[in-house]
């Protein structure tokens, strides 16, 4: 698979504009993104978890989406798309089709790592041949910035708000390429937008056309929870990869694989100060837990180095 | 040529998906059903079917796949009971809402908690709202009958609904009966192609399914399940007629039994009709005037039809498997007494909950009821109209 930039560039929208989704949401850039993925003349069957997509992309009698859609409900994307692809099989089997289809699943950190998990698991376990695609924002914004399991230590929301006796959520985030990459499934990839996103588009047809199933985790910023300025979301994905405090791998066939190392490592405080739900951490006194946080990242990333040497 | 058996519901039900071969069965076991995907996955295992068999993590996975492969044009299904089908709850509305003539094999059990595998009728009648075709059974052969009428009612381009198929757990899932088994070729023959008009597998014309929609059109979309459920009624007696083409077996929307000069009446779903009908004949025997309405399709209920039924009646007892905290009865027995009044019926009607959990029905029981409404006719008062049967008070 050669990459070509202005050709998967020039491929029509499979998202059409005109939707409701806010100005600069980093879910829209990664689903356009990831159907640029598919190659021409494949048709799809997109799934979505209820959230932020799904209701402003298909609100009746509008929908965005030029290829089939199906959203059911909130935490079960995994196994409605589970029934489409066994659809899929099952007409092929009897004659009944001849096109080829493809299976791609969005949802957000809500919809994947929290209420949608145990649907996800069994999905991937089963190893329906589909690509889950998470857009990880890091809370629930839908409902209004509430804390997940995707959320990072001492991010300020609303059910982890930062006050007298709080730092904002107490916890760790979840690392779900790992445990997803743990189901044993073909293909698990972990990225976001840098390199005019080519290591995106790469990784999404490769999960497309990787037979079985596949996950990709994308780190997909969102203006209104992270509170940054909206039109720097490239240079926050930028420094999200430069600090390591989102690194782009891979994982294919059980290999672990590690796409890009910053020639220069930068310090996570890089990251974390443009953006409003860290803002209590640059307040003098806790520079320790600036210090927390970095200590955080650099064990993550010692761990991932180690899991890419094997 | 029809063949005789001897098979227990489970089995039966498992017989007719298998001749039914649908595309897609996604399934997660629970008992009293388990039997039943378990004997398909044998199936599948020996190239019986063509069926896509997906055994998922859960119940509310079961359900949600269900629906993913209906909606991409697949005839599908799943099984199970109980906390399963509580599980599935919210899936039960968005396969309705989405218009998606799915089926499900409901072995009905009781809801936890206290946590019991016996037979009642909690689990299906809390899902009497969600918008899904509800049909009982009194035996095997009916377990089988109606499974193998659900696609047709359920596809039927004026209903468009899911359909649940149920029978009392163990009582009939477990139980071995004598059985009439009908041809493969006529089964294949009488529920035909499932043959979509939208779907997300079409190439021609892709679709998008389960949308947001906000006050403007919400009601519209509850309204048009309505109109389907509203003609599902007939479509039933439709179906009915046909099957009793191939089976010889006719069906109604209810079975009277001794109805024509009954002046005392039971109105009851499920196995323990089987029961009324031993206790119907005893008290036949001594000349009394005792009849039974046994409902087989209870969503949508068919109110107007049961007020006929019992519009000569002085007393009726109306049986309900199920609590519905209300302090005055159960599910049915609103349902029954809700259409007597709209019927301006006089009939006096009392409302039992009897057989939870498992709890024997006797033909003894069943006989007391009906000494329970001579009394009541004899006091010209229906007394306490919401009685427990067969509990230790």
């Amino acid at each position: 698979m050669s990459y070509n930039f202005k050709e998967t560039m020039n491929k029509p929208e499979r998202l059409a504009p005109g939707h409701r989704m806010c100005a600069g949401c980093g879910g829209t850039i990664a689903v356009r993104n990831v159907l640029r993925g598919l190659h021409e003349g494949d048709k799809a069957v997109i799934g979505n978890a209820t959230g932020c997509l799904e209701v402003s992309t298909f609100t009746y009698p509008y929908t965005a989406w030029e290829d089939s859609y199906i959203h059911n409900a909130f935490e079960n994307a995994g196994a409605t798309m589970s029934g489409v692809e066994g659809a899929y099989k099952a007409l092929k089997r009897k004659g009944k089709l001849d096109e080829t289809y493809k299976f791609i699943t969005f949802g957000g950190d809500g919809g994947t790592y929290d209420i949608g998990m145990q649907s996800l698991s069994g999905a991937m376990e089963r190893n329906h041949d589909m690509v889950y695609v998470c857009y990880d924002n890091g809370a629930y914004m839908n409902t209004g910035i509430q804390r997940s399991s995707a959320t990072p230590m001492y991010a300020d929301t609303t059910t982890t708000p930062v006050g007298t006796k709080s730092n904002g959520k107490p916890q760790n985030r979840k690392d779900l390429a790992s445990v997803i990459a743990a189901h044993d499934v073909p293909y698990v990839a972990q990225t976001t937008f840098v390199q005019n996103f080519k290591d995106l588009h790469i990784k999404a047809e490769k999960a497309i056309y990787t037979p079985g199933a596949a996950f990709l985790n994308i780190m997909a910023p969102c203006p209104r929870g992270w509170r940054y300025n909206t039109p720097d979301i490239m240079e926050i994905c930028r420094l999200g990869v430069e600090t390591c405090y989102w690194p782009l791998f891979e994982v294919v066939e059980g290999k672990w694989i590690l796409n890009y190392e910053p020639k220069k490592k930068l310090p996570v405080e890089d990251f974390l100060r443009p953006q409003g739900r860290f803002k209590h951490l640059f307040k003098k006194g806790n520079e320790y837990l600036l210090e927390a946080f970095q200590k955080e990242v650099d064990r993550r990333w010692e761990e991932l180095l180690f899991r890419c040497s094997r | 040529m029809a063949k005789r058996d001897r098979l227990s519901g489970n089995e039966a039900v498992a017989i007719a998906l298998r001749q039914i071969n649908p595309d897609v069965f996604p399934a997660f076991p629970i008992t009293p059903s388990t039997e039943i995907p378990q004997y398909f996955a044998s199936f599948v295992a020996n190239g019986q079917v063509d069926t896509e068999f997906i055994p998922v993590e859960s119940e509310h996975s079961s359900m949600s796949a269900a629906i993913g492969a209906e909606a991409a044009g697949a005839r599908s299904l799943t099984a199970t009971s109980s906390c399963g089908l509580a599980y599935m709850w919210e899936e039960l509305y968005i396969a309705a809402s989405n218009r998606l003539p799915l089926a499900l094999a409901l072995v009905n059990r009781a809801l936890s908690g206290p946590i019991n595998i016996n037979c009642d009728h909690s689990d299906s009648m809390g899902a009497r709202d969600a918008g899904w075709i509800q049909i009982y059974a009194e035996n095997n052969q009916e377990a089988y009958d109606n499974m193998v009428q659900a696609y047709r009612i359920a596809e039927h381009k004026d209903v468009r609904l899911p359909i649940m198929i149920c029978q009392d757990g163990f009582i009939t899932s477990h139980a071995v009966e004598n059985i009439e088994l009908l041809d493969d070729a006529d089964v294949k023959g009488f529920v035909g192609e499932y043959e979509p008009e939208n779907y997300l597998l079409n190439p021609e014309c892709p679709m998008a399914v389960g949308p947001y929609s906000i006050t403007d059109y919400y009601m519209e979309a509850k309204r048009n399940q309505a109109e389907g459920m509203k003609n599902a009624g007939r479509v039933v007696l439709e179906v009915a007629k046909e099957f009793a083409q191939i089976s010889g077996r006719e069906y109604g929307l209810f079975e009277e039994y001794c109805m024509e000069d009954a002046e005392r009446a039971v109105v009851i779903i499920g196995s323990a009709a089987g029961t009324t009908k031993d206790a119907i004949d005893r008290l036949r025997a001594q000349g009394e005037k005792v009849g039974m309405v046994k409902i087989r399709l209870y969503r949508p209920f068919p109110a107007e039809e049961i007020a006929g039924a019992l519009k000569n009646v002085k007393a009726v007892a109306i049986m309900d498997r199920a609590e519905g905290y209300t302090n005055h009865g159960g599910p049915l027995g609103a349902d029954v007494m809700a259409a007597l009044y709209r019927a301006r019926a006089n009939a006096f009607a009392v409302n039992y909950v009897y057989g939870l959990g498992g709890r024997d029905v006797r033909v003894e029981d069943v006989e007391s009821i009906y000494a329970d409404l001579k009394q009541v006719i004899e006091d010209g008062d229906a007394g306490e109209t919401y009685r427990y049967l067969g509990i230790r008070e």
